[in-house]
This record gives C-alpha cells, structure tokens and sequence, in this order.
C-alpha cells in the first residue's frame, strides 16, 4: 500500500467514526424516546392513534430532501427549534452535530419505534394485568414485565435506528453539510470523493463502511439469537 | 360474622352488570351463571381492571386482591420462584410463609424451572401460590380450572381442599361448572344478565328449584355426609345423612365430613318402596315442592330429614303418579358423587 493510499484510508475512519458516533447516539436516544411512543401505541385505543401511527411512520414514506427541507427550517436560526436552541446556547443547530443527531432522531424515528410497538404488542395482556393484581404499579410493570419480555423488540429497534442513521445521506446533506468533524460523515465524504473524481478513495470509504456495516449487523443478529435461545 | 360488601356497576354497550351483595369473610364463595351472564365482568370489577361504579376508587395495585386467571398467565421471562416472589416482594406490609405456601401446593421441585418449561396444571398451581404469597385480603379466581383436562382438574382439586382446610382467606370463585362449584364452594352467588338472582349458602341456594339457571342439567343438590363403612367385597363405600343412607362405589376414606352432589336427572321417584331394582339408594322421603322446568319435565323438591334432593320427572309421570305436595314417595338415586 502506497503511502498516499494509507493516508486517504486513514482519512475515511474519522467520517466512519463521526457516522458511528451519529449512528450510536440516535439508537440510544431513540430507544429512550421511541419506548414510550410505542408502548402508548401497542396500549392506545384512543381515536387519535392512527393519526399518531401515521406520524411516526412519515419519514418511512417521505423522500429525505423532504424531510431535510423542513428540519432545516424548524432547526435553522429562524426556525421554532433553531432560534431558542441559539438562545440558549448562542450556537446554531443547523450544520453542527447536535442538530444532525436531532434530524436523524426524527428520521430513523419509525425504524425504532415499529420492532419495540410490536413486540409490546405481543405480550399478552392478562400478564400485565397479573403483574399490577400482584401489586406492581403500572409504571412497575412496565419495566419489569413489559420491558424483559419485550427484549428482542428493543434489539431489532436498536439494529435498525442504529443501521438507518449509519446510511443516511439526503437529511444529513441538507441539515448538516459538509464540515469535517462536525458533519461530515461517511455517505457524505463518499459523495464528496466521487463529486471530485477520486474513484479509489471512494472504493476505499465504500469497502469501510460495507465490512463496518456488515460486522456490526452480524454481531447484533448474534446477540439477538443468543437472546432467542435462552 | 363479618361480610364483604359488592358492589359495582357497569354498562359495556348493552350489557349492564348491577351487583350489589355482600359474602360472607370466610370460605369460598361461588359464582356460577352461563357464559356470558358477566361473572369474569364482576370479578375483573372487583380486581379493578375495569372501570366499574364502585365504592373503591383505588388502583388495581394498591387492593391487596389476588387474582387466578384462566390462563395462569406466568411471567415467561421468569423462573418459578420468581414468578412466585413477584407479589410477595411488592407487599411490604404482610409477609406470608412463602415456604409453607409452596409446600402446600407441593412446587418444591419446581422452584428453579424457567416457567415457560411447566405443564398446564402445575402452570395454574405456581400462578394460585403466586397470587397467595402477596398475602391478598381476598383472592378471586375466575374459572383456573378451565384450561386443563379433566386429569388435570382432578390433579388439582384436593389442592383447593387444602387451602381451605389451611387458610382463613375468602375465596371468590367464578365457574360455569356446577359440580366444581358445588365440590369446593360454600356459599354461592347465582348471576344472570349482569345481575345477582340468588344468594346464600350453597346447600341453600341449590335446594331451590325456580331458578332457570339451576334446572336443566345444573339441578341438583349438595350433600353434607360422614363416611360410615366400606364394603372391600363390593367395591363400595356407604355415607350417612340426615335422610339416612347412601352408597358410592370406590373407597373414600379422607376426612370425617364429606360432601356428596346428587343431580336431579338421577333422581326418580316410586309411589311405594320398589322391589328387586339395580338402584342400591332408595330412601323414603317427602314431597317438599314442585316446579314446572320444562314443557315435558318437572323439578321435584323431596325433604329427607334436615336434607334435600331434587328429582326430575317428566310432567306424564306426575300426572300418571298424581303426585302432591306432602305426600311420601320413595327416592331412587342412581349415581352420588363425592368429594374426594
């Protein structure tokens, strides 16, 4: 390996890193987020569910450039979010990494909330009601039956929050940009090395993130079935 | 003696369930009614699980109310002993004898299996020790025995015969099955469309004869008897009552009181004592009441002493025997179960 071919190599783990970091911190907060999305949802039979059904499963449908339009908006320094966010902090949302992980929140949203909604829904319901007779409050059942039982559901969500935010590109491109450390991350700096002609750093960062992926998805589905056997 | 009030009200579409009785704080009380007459709807009200018109306004949580579903409902993450300290642990006021609990349900071996490895009958007994070691006021059990076969059943039974011989606990028990009721209940509620139409001590409320949901194949009556010998040649165990005696085939040798169920279709009557018969029970006895069942039937209320049975008849024989309030017949009764 020439000299020149280490150092674009080398160059394509800090966008694979930043990706990760992106990927890893969305998964976290959308589990944490998604949970209660879902469990209201699997529990709901409020007249109101189906409209909050089709909110959550949006970003499935729209287009990215969509979505990255309006979070632009809603995060930009005029916007709802952005103007108090830069009240705050004194920074904007828009092209920082804060505000990439809040769009790709709001963008894999759907990949975490389905797997958790569907496996709250599968535990029967006269387990709960066992649990709270057996004077478990709600909020204690939750966590002791629900959650346990429902492992697998919060695996997949993981996986696939995780996954999703690791391949977006459209959302990112239109919120975050293109700055190095900050924003650029893995899709983007493929992009960028293609735009410019510069074929073999492309194949290199693709290669990357392909055996990145791949690694990660195979150790994830052999958590999942380890958990499936027991 | 002291009493728990009921009292709930609910209206699901066009059913309405009304309740308001009390039973007594002691014993198993039954409820019995054809499936969909809102004995679960009851039961679930007092659990809290549904949002019935009631005095009590606390969540379900905070009643100190165990509950047996249908289905045993195990935690399946869980191992059994787990499964059974989950309410134990969550009562911090009241701490039953978990190891006397288990041993009476005899779930020794059990504890360490992951609940999902278990069969259906031992499933229900770990969900009854489950329920008993969060140290209920009162614990309901709607219909446990449903789920299982009836080897399971019988397997599971005498359980019952212990936790009542063992705990002061009152029991509510939901069932559509008459002779399970009438084998481990004491008293019994009668429900029909949302509503309470009978009430009392099960001995009492079965003797009754004008209530549409104890004719048919649920007439019959329950009998308190004490074992008096056992004929090892025969197979044959005799029991004696206040109307004198009755003989079962089998040995029974546990306990000194025993109840038996007598229903009314092998009950039959003869104006005078009948010679020669296969029937080996056959008692003087005296006509107490008559109802109209069916359009060809009769329910027949016969007093034996401090005891009664209920024969039905078909409305020919009663005209053909010209039978009467206060006249003496002889009973005929073909089959007797015991409670083992």
């Amino acid at each position: 390996m020439t000299e020149s071919a280490l150092e674009s190599t080398l160059s394509g783990f800090g966008p694979l890193w930043l990706s990760a970091q992106l990927a890893l911190i969305t998964a976290v907060l959308l589990i944490a987020i998604g949970a209660p999305v879902a469990w209201w949802l699997s529990q709901s039979t409020s007249r109101w569910k189906p409209a909050i059904q089709a909110v959550v499963a949006m970003p499935i449908v729209l287009p990215p450039t969509v979505l990255g339009f309006y979070l632009l908006i809603l995060l930009g320094p005029n916007g709802a979010l952005g103007s108090w966010w830069v009240e705050m902090t004194g920074s904007a949302l828009t092209f920082s990494f804060t505000g990439l992980v809040i769009a790709s929140c709001v963008y894999s949203l759907p990949f975490a909330v389905q797997p958790m909604q569907n496996a709250f829904e599968s535990i029967s319901r006269t387990s709960l009601e066992a649990a709270w007779t057996l004077g478990a409050s709600k909020t204690d059942a939750f966590f002791t039956i629900a959650v346990p039982l429902s492992l697998r559901g919060f695996v997949s969500a993981a996986v696939l929050s995780f996954a999703h935010t690791l391949g977006e590109f459209g959302v990112v491109l239109m919120v975050g940009g293109n700055i190095p450390g900050e924003t650029r991350v893995i899709s983007i700096a493929i992009y960028d090395q293609v735009e410019s002609m510069n074929y073999a750093a492309a194949h290199r960062m693709s290669l990357l993130l392909i055996v990145f992926a791949f690694v990660i998805l195979v150790a994830m589905y052999l958590v999942n079935r380890r958990s499936q056997l027991q | 003696m002291s009493e728990i009030q009921i009292r709930h009200e609910l209206e699901r579409g066009s059913f309405k369930l009304d309740v308001d009785t009390r039973i007594p704080a002691t014993g198993i009380t039954g409820v019995f009614g054809e499936s969909g007459c809102g004995k679960t709807t009851l039961l679930r009200c007092i659990a809290g699980l549904e949002n019935s018109r009631s005095d009590d306004r606390r969540p379900v949580h905070r009643r100190g109310i165990g509950v047996v579903f249908q289905q045993p409902a195990l935690f399946a993450h869980l191992s059994v002993r787990q499964n059974i300290e989950y309410g134990w642990r969550r009562n911090k006021n009241v701490r039953a004898d978990l190891d006397h609990i288990i041993g009476l349900l005899e779930l020794e071996r059990l504890l360490d299996r992951p609940a999902t490895t278990l069969s259906g009958g031992e499933a229900q007994r770990v969900a009854i020790a489950r329920a008993l070691c969060q140290s209920p006021r009162l614990m309901l059990m709607d219909e446990p025995l449903s789920s299982l076969d009836q080897r399971r059943r019988n397997e599971i039974l005498p359980y019952f015969d212990r936790l009542h011989a063992e705990l002061s606990l009152p029991i509510i028990y939901v069932s559509h099955d008459i002779e399970e009721i009438s084998r481990i209940c004491d008293h019994l509620l009668v429900m029909a469309d949302g509503h309470i139409v009978a009430a009392g001590a099960l001995q009492e409320v079965l003797m009754r004869i004008d209530l549409p949901q104890l004719s048919g194949r649920n007439a019959g009556v329950a009998i308190e008897a004490t074992r008096v010998r056992y004929d090892e040649k025969f197979d044959l165990t005799t029991f004696g009552f206040s109307g004198g005696e009755l003989c079962a085939p089998g040995c029974f040798d546990v306990g000194a009181s025993m109840r038996l169920r007598i229903n009314a279709s092998d009950v039959s009557l003869c104006r005078s004592l009948p010679q020669s018969t296969t029937i080996l029970n056959v008692l003087p006895a005296q006509i107490d009441a008559i109802e109209s069942e069916s359009s060809a039937t009769e329910l027949v209320r016969l007093k034996l002493a401090q005891d009664f049975i209920i024969a039905r008849i078909t409305k020919r024989s009663l005209s053909e025997l010209e039978l009467r309030t206060g006249e003496q017949v002889y009973v005929q009764i073909k089959s007797v179960m015991v409670r083992r």
